[in-house]
């Protein structure tokens, strides 16, 4: 071979970053870090801090519907239940930990498992929301495209309406249910010192909302490190090759069953891990926080965003998580309403416009930019439309061949 | 040895007999040709053999083993890959992803080690890449390696699936129409090329309706038609037999021939 081998560069790795990518790198860095301080600091706006939260919780929803939608190609219009699973146990276990807890007679011990409690709560609440993925997974194996997005939508109504009639005596119903965690392991330290710049009027103390900021970025970034991981292995490839035609991948031996179950046990446990955070967050929750509009938001996020492309997922994340919030929390600011006297009837009529902004987003993105913000490498050219034949071919699933359903019948 | 032994094979479809009773086998090292018009069940038989209908009677063995019932992704672990009549590549993906993925089945790696990223896991990822690229020299594809599949012009594609199926390490290739499409230049290379896979150990059966390519590189041909195995035998053979000629020609057709001879 020798000299043949230089035709290609076959090596395997990432291939490392240019210099450009590293310093966007740390800035990123530095503001994910200290812009939040920052605007913790000021008052008129610290409601934003909240709101960052907030979208950090979506940005991980999304990055874990985007292995069943954007690498799998399963479209799951239900997601919402595992972000229900993940919360609602982490409401009820936690809750059953912490008296557990309680009968500890050592005080310091006692103290600090409570308020560590969603930290055991995590891996916990992940495992509830993957084993109910499976359970979803398994029944709808052979289903794809609209029909697999029908059953997904009855599975997260399924879910709600389970909450909302207090199944099992578990989950309080629509009154919803508290989390008795009163303060997560170390904020109480954290709120000590008190920074006051009086000649800017800067006067940060560390709050909750900053917490929990902090929380949702460290398990952002645990996401991205497994996702792209996955993405880019054997496992991720057959997901891909899955999404690009389900026969073909089964012919070169990809397990179909596997490889969707894989994918909805991944995806499922992020949106656990999501509604770990939520459920502490809030410190309340209910059926509402769950509904068919939330699953809609998230898959928006990752097909405006781009399937398949995490940094397009966190923008589309961004995008649809935060502005209608920043919006309806700017024209609520007392800032803008000293500067343009709004009152605060004329300030929700501005709120209640935000979704109107949204949709416009949607519909103009999706005529003109399908692929989304940030396509995928890989995807990018692929929601162009290209011949007939082949489209309905790579929407055949595997069990329809088989059974020569699918309108084409069989081949001879 | 027979490497493939299909005894009375049948698949129905509802009222359809798409193939009815037949009995064909191919020795190791073999090149069989499976022709017929259209509709005659040959791509029936490729889906059979390889998971994707169970036959509805008959038996299909591979190296001795019933492969009826068996999961498409389980038979190509036992060793038989194959191309598709509508080429079938993962449009998005890599040409040399697309080859990658042929190595599913022998490699290993689950979600863990893809997270671990261990020694092992490197190995194996370096191996897989390694040997996809070396089934794109074989088909003479290692230039287009970074290209997406979608944008090769067709005969490459072609190339690139029989480059695929190659990379699962079969015993028995199946190419379902591999010159389809392809002007004299490149059946000619397509030729070559089953020529080349021979070399390497594998069994091929192939459906083609290029006679060129059928006489030029088949060994024994089977003729099957509305689902009936009708003639099999050596090109030569095949070339003179009067029901074949009927099959593809009409009634009468071998005494016209025979008058323009």
């Amino acid at each position: 071979m020798g000299g043949s081998k230089m035709d290609i560069q076959t090596k395997v790795g990432d291939g490392g970053w240019s210099k450009g990518k590293i310093a966007l790198a740390v800035v990123g860095a530095i503001l994910l870090v200290f812009l939040p301080v920052v605007l913790q600091g000021f008052v008129a706006m610290s409601f934003l801090v909240r709101i960052l939260a907030v979208v950090g919780i979506y940005v991980m929803l999304a990055l874990g519907l985007n292995i069943v939608v954007g690498y799998a190609g399963l479209l799951d219009l239900g997601y919402i239940a595992f972000y229900a699973m993940g919360a609602y146990s982490a409401a009820v276990v936690g809750n059953l930990f912490v008296k557990a807890v309680s009968h500890i007679g050592a005080v310091g011990l006692r103290e600090f498992l409570t308020s560590s409690t969603f930290i055991f709560m995590l891996p916990v609440a992940a495992l509830i929301a993957a084993l109910t993925g499976i359970s979803l997974g398994t029944p709808v194996l052979r289903l794809r495209g609209d029909y697999l997005a029908i059953v997904t939508l009855g599975f997260g109504e399924l879910i709600r309406i389970l909450a909302t009639n207090n199944f099992l005596g578990l989950t309080n119903g629509a009154m919803g249910m508290s989390i008795n965690v009163p303060n997560p392991v170390g904020l109480v330290a954290m709120q000590k010192p008190v920074i006051n710049i009086p000649a800017v009027g800067f006067s940060f103390q560390f709050s909750v909302n900053l917490y929990w900021y902090y929380v949702v970025v460290l398990l952002i970034c645990f996401t991205i490190f497994i996702v792209r991981r996955l993405d880019n292995s054997r496992l991720g490839r057959s997901w891909v090759a899955m999404r690009e035609d389900e026969v073909a991948a089964a012919s070169v031996g990809v397990n179909i069953r596997t490889a969707k179950l894989w994918a909805f046990a991944l995806g499922a446990l992020w949106g656990g891990l999501a509604g770990v955070v939520f459920a502490n967050f809030q410190g309340f929750i209910t059926p509402d926080s769950f509904s068919f509009l939330e699953s809609v938001f998230v898959v928006s996020m990752v097909v405006l965003g781009g399937m398949g492309s995490i940094p397009g997922v966190i923008i589309g994340a961004a995008l649809i998580g935060g502005l209608p919030a920043i919006i309806q929390g700017v024209a609520q600011s007392p800032m803008l309403a000293s500067v343009f006297h709004i009152d605060a009837p004329t300030a929700s009529a501005i709120a209640n416009y935000r979704y109107l902004l949204f949709g416009l987003l949607m519909v103009v993105m999706m005529a003109w930019r399908p692929q989304g913000i940030l396509p995928s490498k890989r995807r990018a050219r692929e929601l162009h439309p290209e011949d007939e034949k082949t489209l309905e071919e790579e929407d055949q699933s595997l069990w329809a061949v088989e059974h020569g359903i699918d309108g084409s019948g069989h081949d001879l | 040895m027979a490497i493939v032994e299909a005894t009375n094979a049948t698949m129905q479809f509802g009222g359809l007999k798409a193939v009815n009773d037949v009995s064909i086998h191919i020795d190791e090292g073999e090149i069989v040709a499976l022709i017929g018009p259209n509709g005659a069940g040959k791509t029936t038989m490729f889906n059979m053999l390889t998971g994707i209908y169970k036959p509805t009677s008959g038996v299909l063995a591979f190296n001795g083993v019933s492969v009826a019932g068996k999961k498409p992704h389980q038979i190509c672990k036992m060793g038989i890959a194959r191309t598709f009549q509508n080429i079938r590549l993962f449009a998005n993906m890599t040409t040399l992803e697309n080859v990658m993925m042929g190595r599913h089945t022998r490699s290993t790696a689950g979600p863990w080690q893809a997270i671990l990223r261990g020694p092992g896991f490197k190995r194996e990822e370096q191996r897989t890449t390694d040997e996809a690229a070396k089934w794109l020299r074989f088909v003479g594809l290692i230039g287009q390696a970074n290209e997406l599949a979608k944008n090769l012009p067709y005969g490459q594609q072609r190339r690139l699936e029989i480059a695929r199926a190659l990379a699962t390490e079969p015993k028995l290739l199946l190419l379902d129409e591999p010159a389809a499409g392809m002007n004299t230049r490149e059946s000619a290379d397509l030729t070559k090329l089953v020529g080349r896979i021979r070399k390497t150990g594998v069994t091929v059966l192939l459906i083609e309706h290029d006679m060129k390519v059928v006489m030029d590189i088949a060994d024994r041909i089977y003729v099957l038609d509305f689902g009936e195995l009708i003639a099999e035998g050596k090109p030569v053979e095949i070339q003179r037999n009067p029901k074949v000629i009927e099959a593809y020609l009409g009634k009468g057709a071998e005494a016209m021939l025979a008058q323009q001879a």
